[in-house]
């Protein structure tokens, strides 16, 4: 496993490549690329941006992506969602719960890459990551519930049956928060998904890598192709597309910063987008990540629902 | 078409030969029926002659002293005198709101919350008919629905949520639900106390409090509410209630002391009303426009479907943001249903608003009347079929026939803006798919209707409709118990329910 955790650069110091050397084996470094409809491209634009570790060490070369890859994936996220939709509630569960049985089999590999990324000592990585798995556990566990939890069967004053269901919104996008590239990328994930929409997803953009190895988990672990699109690239410039495009029906901006927080909402209101913010008073940076209380919450599911109200005549 | 805008009985319309004849009596049989006149007594509302703001408890004139007219749309006369506030206004009544939320109507036990919002529906009941009457002078709509639909449901909503008040741990299990603060709330003309029901009642039961701003061309019963409040014994500042422009309504919307924002209009407006909150913390519900779908299938009940139809878009002359304007006919029955709606059609009956036998009123303004007219002209511009039936229009005031279209094709403006009058555009399809994509073929998602006689049918359909109300075998019901809001375009949040609490509060862990 030591050797495979050596996609990054991290661990290509002088000394190693010394000692690589010694050895004769030099390391298959990896690429890190985009997830789009369940392929890897690359960018379309064929630019790339290095992405280095806390201490300022290179780790490697990630996707930018373009506004065109914006666009492929939310037409990949469409196209996919209704299938995602219209799958039983627990098997949606099962393929989530899936997830966390890979990424617990690439453990290590996640450990390695959230110290990298986050400039986090061993103990903590390890923390970070087990937290990352039972959330998934955790979400799984909705997708059959949250339909009991969140309708209801309405008591009206008049011979119908009158019932209300959640149903998912369809393409949500979700600006991943910048600080915690798994656990926090993973908590803002799940939501969504465990209800049945599908999901374009813009990482972290100082600390990309974790999550595309979490889209290579991604692919293999049933989750159909295109149900989760995972972009790497600067914010700046694919914030503005995914909050501006109209095949996208919500929009969490928790790792929207303070500074483009108004203008996105400005173009999240222009097709009246569902929109999942970050409270003002929460700074991205501080939010604690491991509080089960303040993540495990059926509103953050809620936040990608319709509720759909049915009236049916009765003994007419 | 240009006898349309005349509104006299002589200006017949393109194919008033089908509707003159069309009493279902065979040809040439045409027998009109006769209605005496059956008016509702106007004396059991006192209209005073003019209005302030409702601000803080007391009855107070607009900073300045500036006021507006609000005029019976059924005859164009004044009504009454209204203040229009301003942005001061708008200022002291959010302090007074906010003061209220901390010291007073805040601190309230759940349990006595309730009993005040009991009182307020127990009022409602007891003032029915002026309200009813007040409403249908106000709005133009038929005194039948303000006095059978508006104001029941509208008591009803306070008794339904006064029920809650003092059990919100049981709808939102393992949190606890806190009041989120100062709810600015902003209601359309169509229904004007409804409306302020809808809002005001859920608001209240979570322990916030509100600054209302009904609609400027329908104000007088949100301030006959006020009048409510004060006999309730309501603290002062809980409800305040300020007439005015859509602008003092924005200056609502962007007022730093407002943590919760309610709108029921356009999308349009809607659009701006969320611009108005991005980047800061407010809470926001949205209930905007639509286009639904009324979708009948080759083995719906003809006779019930074509009363649902008409129920459908001619309910509150079709000033509905749910209301079927587009109706969907399986190929097969669209001849036959169509023949059906069309004598319907020559039956309905057109004026006086407060006339008891009145089914479609007046149109709430003149500006709503020329908005519906571009757009029926429109119909005819872009080559659809018009049919509206031969009826009397009074010669004062703003009515308009009920109004159908045929051969609509997706493309037309009739088939794809709401138009918010009694105008329905009939299209066709062949098979279920065609008819959900049709449906489904629109940037609005607030309600749907399916007529079939199969119950597998209906909850298929039920599934892919992207509406947040679907009707089967009826069309535009309401009760407080029942969640209402929309999809996409059409808004977000839910008004009614236990969902309806949801927008008015802030779940904390226990």
């Amino acid at each position: 496993m030591a050797r495979a955790v050596a996609t990054t650069r991290a661990a290509t110091t002088a000394a190693t490549a010394r000692a690589a050397a010694a050895d004769a084996r030099i390391e298959v470094r990896k690429t890190y690329k985009l997830y789009v409809g369940g392929a890897f491209p690359r960018s379309e634009s064929g630019r790339s941006y290095l992405v280095s570790a806390k201490d300022g060490t290179p780790l490697a070369n990630a996707s930018r992506a373009s506004r065109k890859d914006v666009r492929d994936a939310v037409r990949a996220a469409a196209k996919a969602g209704p299938g995602w939709a219209a799958k039983t509630a627990m098997n949606r569960g099962q393929v989530l719960y899936r997830v966390a049985e890979l990424m617990e089999g690439r453990r290590d590999q996640f450990i390695a890459e959230v110290r990298a990324a986050e400039g986090l000592r061993d103990a903590r990585a390890a923390e970070v990551v087990d937290r990352t798995i039972d959330r998934w556990v955790w979400y799984a566990g909705w997708a059959d519930k949250i339909t009991q939890i969140l309708g209801s069967s309405n008591p009206v004053a008049a011979p119908y049956f009158n019932f209300t269901i959640p149903e998912p919104t369809g393409v949500v996008g979700v600006v991943a928060p910048e600080t915690s590239s798994l656990l926090g990328l993973v908590s803002r994930l799940a939501p969504p998904l465990v209800s049945g929409n599908s999901v374009v997803l813009l990482t972290s953009e100082t600390r990309p890598l974790p999550a595309v190895t979490l889209s290579e988990v991604l692919a293999t672990s049933d989750v159909p192709g295109g149900v989760v699109n995972i972009l790497t690239g600067l914010k700046r410039e694919l914030v503005p597309v995914l909050a501006a495009h109209r095949d996208v029906d919500a929009l969490d901006t928790w790792g929207v910063s303070d500074a483009m927080r108004t203008e996105t909402e400005l173009l999240v209101a222009e097709d009246i987008k569902r929109l999942a913010r970050r409270p003002t008073t929460v700074s991205e940076a501080r939010f604690d990540w491991l509080d089960d209380r303040a993540t495990e919450r059926p509103e953050w599911i809620a936040a990608f629902l319709e509720m759909k109200t049915v009236w049916h005549p009765i003994g007419i | 078409m240009a006898g349309m805008a005349t509104r006299t009985s002589s200006s017949v319309v393109p194919s008033a030969e089908n509707g003159v004849n069309s009493w279902g009596l065979g040809d040439g049989q045409a027998v009109p029926w006769e209605y005496a006149p059956a008016p509702e007594a106007r004396d059991i509302v006192t209209l005073k002659e003019r209005y302030g703001l409702f601000i803080n408890g007391r009855e107070v004139p607009a900073t300045g002293g500036e006021t507006f007219t609000s005029v019976d749309p059924a005859t164009e006369q004044p009504l009454a005198t209204v203040a229009k506030a301003t942005s001061a206004d708008i200022d002291k009544a959010v302090r007074a709101a906010r003061k209220a939320q901390r010291r007073s109507w805040g601190q309230l036990a759940g349990k006595e919350r309730a009993k005040y919002l009991f009182r307020i529906a127990r009022i409602l009941q007891e003032r029915s008919r002026e309200f009813a009457v007040l409403e249908s002078m106000d709005s133009g709509k038929p005194i039948k629905e303000s006095r059978d639909v508006d104001v029941p449901l509208a008591a009803s909503h306070f008794w339904y949520y006064a029920g809650w008040a003092d059990k919100l741990d049981y709808a939102f299990p393992g949190r606890v639900a806190k009041p989120l603060g100062v709810a600015a709330q902003i209601i359309p003309w169509n229904f004007p106390l409804l409306m302020l029901s809808w809002k005001i009642a859920p608001a209240l039961a979570a322990g916030n409090t509100v600054v209302l701003k009904p609609a400027s061309t329908t104000p007088l019963s949100a301030l006959l509410f006020a009048d409510v409040c004060l006999q309730a014994d309501l603290p002062p500042g809980t409800v305040n209630i300020v007439p005015g422009p859509g602008t003092i309504g924005m200056d609502l919307v962007t007022h730093p002391g407002v943590d919760k924002v309610a709108f029921t209009g356009s999308t349009e407006i809607g659009r701006k009303i969320y611009q108005g909150v991005a980047g800061t913390d407010k809470g926001l519900t949205l209930e905007l426009g639509g286009k639904a779908a009324n979708i009948v299938f080759d083995d719906a009940p003809l006779d019930q479907a074509v009363e649902g139809i008409v129920n459908g878009i001619y309910f509150n002359q079709g000033e509905v943001c749910c209301a079927g304007s587009r109706l969907l006919v399986q190929e097969s029955i669209a001849p036959a249903l169509i023949d059906k709606l069309k004598d319907r059609l020559a039956t309905i009956r057109v004026g006086d608003p407060l006339d008891k036998n009145t089914d479609v009123g007046a149109i709430n303004s003149k500006q709503q009347l020329e908005k519906i007219t571009e757009l029926v002209q429109s119909g005819v511009d872009e080559g659809a079929e018009l049919y509206q039936p031969a009826c009397d229009l009074p010669e004062r005031g703003y009515f308009f026939r009920p109004t159908l279209f045929t051969n609509v094709a997706q493309s037309h403006r009739i088939a794809r803006e709401e138009i918010f009058g009694p105008v329905l555009s009939v299209l066709t399809f062949r098979t279920p798919d065609e008819a959900i994509e049709k449906a489904n073929n629109t940037p609005y998602g607030l309600s749907a209707g399916v007529w079939t006689d199969k119950g597998s049918r209906i909850l298929d359909m039920v599934s892919k409709l992207k509406a947040g109300v679907v009707w089967a075998n009826t069309f535009n019901r309401f009760d407080p118990t029942s969640p209402f809001g929309g999809y996409k375009e059409s808004g977000f949040g839910r008004e009614g329910g236990m969902h309806g609490l949801h927008a008015y509060v802030r779940l904390e862990d226990r």
